[in-house]
C-alpha cells in the first residue's frame, strides 16, 4: 500500500506513462526510484539494450511489431489478474475464459457472415464478464479462497470449451478481412491491438490509482477485516474485480481470434500461470494490497521478450522457461527484502521519534 | 451405518463398524452437547466422501459394463497411482497452511535427468539414488525459500514450477528415451497375481500408513494442526513451525521424484513435458479430500477416498462412453461442490446453533 502510481522512464517498447504524479512533500525522483515498477522495468531496459546489442536486428520495426504483438494477449490478462490480486484473491481460470472467448469469436464470424466486429467485441467481454462474475459469486458468497474456486473453475469451463467445440477449430480464413487487420495494421509501430492494450492499461492504472473503488481494492487486500469495519463494500468491490478480470479475458480471447490463425477446445490452456507470474515478476504482491496494472504489463511485455531475446541472442530456446522461473522467485525476494528493509527504518524512525 | 451405538474412539479408522452400545439418545438432556463420536464419525466430511466414492463404485459395478473386472482396477490403480502418491505428502502441506505447486515439474525434472543419465550409461541402481536424491534438493529449495527468507509459498512454488520444468527441458530437450530395461518397465505394471492391483501399490500402501501415522498419531503430526490454525499461537507452544514446513517440502519433493521415477517406467518414456499440470488435480484431489486451503483441518483416509473418488469417476465415465470432454466438468464442479458444502452446512449450522442457544440460555453468547 506504499505507493501512488509513477511510472519510470520508458524504452520504445514500454507503455507510455500514466497520469502525472501528485508529487506531496517527497521529492519526485526518490518517489519514482521507490516505486515498485523499477526493478522489472529495469530489467526490461538492460534485457532489450543488450540483446540489441548484440544482434541489431532485435529492434528492428518488425521486430518490435512481433514483440508487441506476443505481449497484447497477456498484458490485457495481466491487467485483470493484478486487480484480483491486489484485493488479495487469485484468479486462475483466466486461461479457461480466453478459450471460450476465442471459440465464441470463431463461432460468431463463421455462423453469422457479416456480423459487425463491434458486436463480436461485445459479445466476447460480455461472455467474459458472466464467467467472471460466476467466479466472484463463488468466491464471495461461499467465502471460499478464490486460489479454489477458480481452480474448479479453470477445468468446468475447459470442459465446457472442450463439449462445445469438440473437434472444431476455426481458422483466421473464416474471419472477415478488417478484424484480422487489427492484428497486422500499426499506427507509428504500434499494431492496433497493442494500442487497445495500452488504452486498457492506462484507463485500469487511473481507476485504481485516483479513484475511491480503485483505492478501496487496495485497503480490501492490505487487511479485509479492517476493509470491512471501514465500511468499504467488500463484497461487491471484489465481486467487481472478479467481473472486471473476466471481461478482461473476454477481450483478450477476441483479440486472441484476430491475432492468431486457429481456436478450438484448448486454446489458451496454461495462461494462467503466465499471467499471474507476469503479475508477480511486475511488482503486484501475492497476498494482496500493493502493486500496479503498469507493473503487471510491464512484467508481461518482459516475460514475453525474453523469448523473443533468446532467439535473437542464439541461447537454446529451452532455458526460456527456466529464466521465467528464475525472474519470479528474484521478484519475490527483492520485494520481501525491499519490505523488510523499510519496515526496520520505519522502526528506527519511530523509536528516534519516541 | 447408522444404527445409533457408541464405540471404542478409533482414531483414524472412520469406516470401521461401531460395535452395539447403550443408545446415544440420553446425551439429549445435558447442558452442554457433544455428540457421541460415532455420530461425528459418521457424520463427518471424511465420511462424505467415502460414501459418495462406495456410491459411485456401487453404480459402475452393476450399471456400468466392464467395470467389475481385474482389469479395470489395475488401470484404474495405476492411473491414480501419482496422484495418490503426491496427494498424501501435499494433504499435510496445506494442512500447515502453505500450497506446493511445483510438484509435477519436480516430476518432470526427475523423469527428464532419469532418461539422461540412463543414456549416458550410469548403472540404474545408482540412477535412482541420484533422482531420488534430487527431489530431496528440489523439495528443499523449496522450503528454505518460504521458511528462512519467509517468501508466501503460493508465488514461491509458482517460480520453482517454471523453473525446475524450464531444467528439464535444458536437461532433455524436445527428446525421449526409451530404451528402458524391459524388467524394469513391466515390473511398474505388474500386477498382484491375479488380483489386478498393481505391485507398486504396496508402496502406495507403505506411502499412505506412513503419512496417515505420522499426522494423526504422532505429536509432530498434531502439531501440524495446530500450525495451520495459527503459525503465532503455534511458535508459542514450543513447536519449530519453520523446521516443520521445511522438512514438508523435502517430502513432497521426495515423493514427486518417486512419481517421477514410475511415471518414466509406467509409460516406459522420459520426456520434459512428464506429467504437466498434474499438480491441479492432486490440490483438486485433496481438497475434494476435506483438506481445508485455510489449513488446520484435514485427514489422510479422507484424502484417500478423495483421490479414489476422482479418480473412479473419471474412469467410470471413460467406461461409459461419456467423452472425455466431460471429464474436467466433473472435476471441476466437485471440487467447487466441496468446498461450498461446507459453507453452507456451517452457515446453516451456526443458524440453528444461534436459535437454540437464543431458546434454552438467553444468557449465553452463541459459540461462533
Amino acid at each position: 500500500m506504499t505507493n501512488v502510481k509513477t511510472s519510470p522512464s520508458s524504452s520504445s517498447s514500454t507503455p507510455p506513462p500514466t497520469a502525472a504524479q501528485a508529487s506531496i512533500g517527497r521529492s519526485a525522483l526518490s518517489k519514482v526510484m521507490r516505486s515498485r515498477e523499477v526493478p522489472v522495468a529495469s530489467a526490461l531496459i538492460v534485457l532489450v539494450v543488450v540483446t540489441t546489442a548484440v544482434n541489431p536486428l532485435f529492434l528492428t520495426p518488425q521486430g518490435v511489431k512481433d514483440l508487441l504483438l506476443n505481449a497484447t494477449i497477456v498484458i490485457i490478462l495481466a491487467v485483470g489478474q493484478a486487480l484480483v490480486i491486489i484485493t488479495r484473491n487469485v484468479d486462475l481460470s483466466v486461461g479457461s475464459m480466453l478459450g471460450l472467448t476465442a471459440y465464441l469469436t470463431g463461432t460468431l464470424f463463421a455462423d453469422i457472415p457479416g456480423i459487425p466486429i463491434a458486436v463480436v467485441f461485445l459479445a466476447g467481454m460480455l461472455l467474459g464478464g458472466a464467467l467472471g462474475a460466476l467466479n466472484g459469486l463463488l468466491v464471495t458468497i461461499a467465502k471460499v479462497p478464490a486460489l479454489v474456486i477458480t481452480l474448479g473453475t479453470l477445468y468446468i469451463y475447459r470442459g465446457v470449451n472442450n463439449a462445445w467445440a469438440g473437434g472444431t477449430q476455426y481458422f483466421a480464413g473464416d474471419r472477415p478481412r478488417g478484424f484480422s487487420n487489427l492484428s497486422t495494421q500499426t499506427v507509428v509501430g504500434f499494431p492496433l491491438i497493442t494500442l487497445l492494450a495500452v488504452v486498457v492499461v492506462i484507463g485500469v492504472a487511473i481507476v485504481l490509482a485516483y479513484t475511491r473503488t480503485g483505492r478501496d481494492l487496495y485497503a480490501i487486500g492490505s487487511d479485509p477485516e479492517a476493509a470491512r469495519l471501514f465500511g468499504i463494500p467488500v463484497t461487491r468491490r471484489v465481486l467487481g474485480a472478479f467481473i472486471a478480470s473476466g471481461i478482461l479475458a473476454g477481450l483478450a480471447g477476441v483479440l486472441y481470434a484476430s491475432r492468431y490463425n486457429a481456436v478450438g477446445a484448448t486454446t489458451g490452456t496454461g495462461l494462467e500461470l503466465d499471467v499471474v507470474a507476469a503479475a508477480v515478476v511486475g511488482g503486484v504482491a501475492i497476498f494482496g494490497g500493493s502493486g500496479t496494472v503498469v507493473g503487471a504489463a510491464i512484467g508481461a511485455l518482459l516475460l514475453t521478450t525474453i523469448t523473443s531475446a533468446l532467439t535473437a541472442l542464439r541461447v537454446d530456446k529451452f532455458w526460456q522457461q527456466a529464466i521465467v522461473g528464475v525472474l519470479i522467485l528474484s521478484a519475490i525476494t527483492i520485494d520481501r527484502i525491499v519490505s523488510l528493509y523499510r519496515a526496520r527504518q520505519l522502526r528506527m524512525s519511530e523509536a528516534r521519534d519516541v | 451405518m447408522s444404527e445409533p451405538t457408541t464405540s471404542e474412539p478409533t482414531t483414524i479408522d472412520r469406516d470401521r463398524e461401531p460395535a452395539s452400545g447403550t443408545p446415544a439418545t440420553t446425551a439429549v438432556a445435558r447442558p452442554v452437547r457433544a455428540r457421541p463420536r460415532w455420530t461425528r464419525l459418521v457424520l463427518s466430511r471424511d465420511a462424505g466422501v467415502f460414501y459418495a466414492l462406495v456410491a459411485v463404485i456401487i453404480y459402475a459395478y452393476t450399471q456400468v459394463p466392464y467395470f467389475a473386472s481385474t482389469q479395470t482396477v489395475g488401470f484404474l490403480l495405476l492411473d491414480i497411482i501419482p496422484i495418490l502418491l503426491i496427494a498424501m505428502p501435499m494433504a499435510l502441506v496445506i494442512i500447515t497452511g502453505e500450497i506446493d505447486l511445483s510438484v509435477a515439474s519436480t516430476v518432470g525434472l526427475t523423469s527428464a535427468i532419469m532418461g539422461v543419465l540412463f543414456a549416458a550409461g550410469v548403472p540404474i541402481a545408482l540412477v535412482f539414488v541420484i533422482c531420488l536424491a534430487l527431489g530431496i534438493v528440489l523439495g528443499a529449495f523449496n522450503g528454505l525459500l518460504v521458511t528462512v527468507l519467509g517468501l508466501p509459498s503460493l508465488a514461491v512454488t509458482i517460480g520453482t514450477l517454471a523453473l525446475y520444468r524450464g531444467f528439464a527441458l535444458v536437461v532433455i530437450g524436445d527428446n525421449a528415451i526409451a530404451n528402458f530395461p524391459p524388467e524394469l518397465t513391466s515390473f511398474a505394471t505388474s500386477k498382484i497375481g491375479a488380483t489386478g492391483i498393481p505391485v507398486v501399490m504396496v508402496v502406495v500402501l507403505a506411502v499412505a500408513v506412513f503419512f496417515g501415522v505420522l499426522l494423526h498419531l504422532t505429536p509432530f503430526g498434531r502439531s501440524l494442526f495446530a500450525l495451520g490454525y495459527s503459525t503465532e499461537a503455534a511458535s508459542f507452544v514450543g513447536i519449530k513451525v519453520a523446521r516443520a514446513k521445511f522438512w514438508l517440502f523435502v517430502s513432497t519433493g521426495f515423493i514427486s521424484s518417486l512419481v517421477g521415477i514410475f511415471w518414466t517406467l509406467r509409460y516406459s518414456s522420459a520426456r520434459s513435458d512428464n506429467a504437466t499440470g498434474i499438480e491441479l488435480a492432486v490440490i483438486a484431489a485433496v481438497l475434494l479430500g476435506g483438506v481445508s486451503i485455510f489449513g488446520g483441518k484435514g485427514s489422510i483416509p479422507g484424502v484417500v477416498c478423495g483421490v479414489l473418488l476422482i479418480g473412479t469417476i473419471n474412469y467410470t465415465l471413460r467406461l461409459a462412453r461419456v467423452s472425455d470432454v466431460v471429464l474436467s466438468i466433473v472435476t471441476g464442479a466437485l471440487l467447487v461442490a466441496s468446498v461450498i458444502t461446507p459453507s453452507i452446512v456451517d452457515w446453516a449450522r451456526a443458524r440453528t446453533h444461534a436459535r437454540r442457544a437464543a431458546a434454552h440460555t438467553p444468557q449465553k453468547a452463541p459459540a461462533s
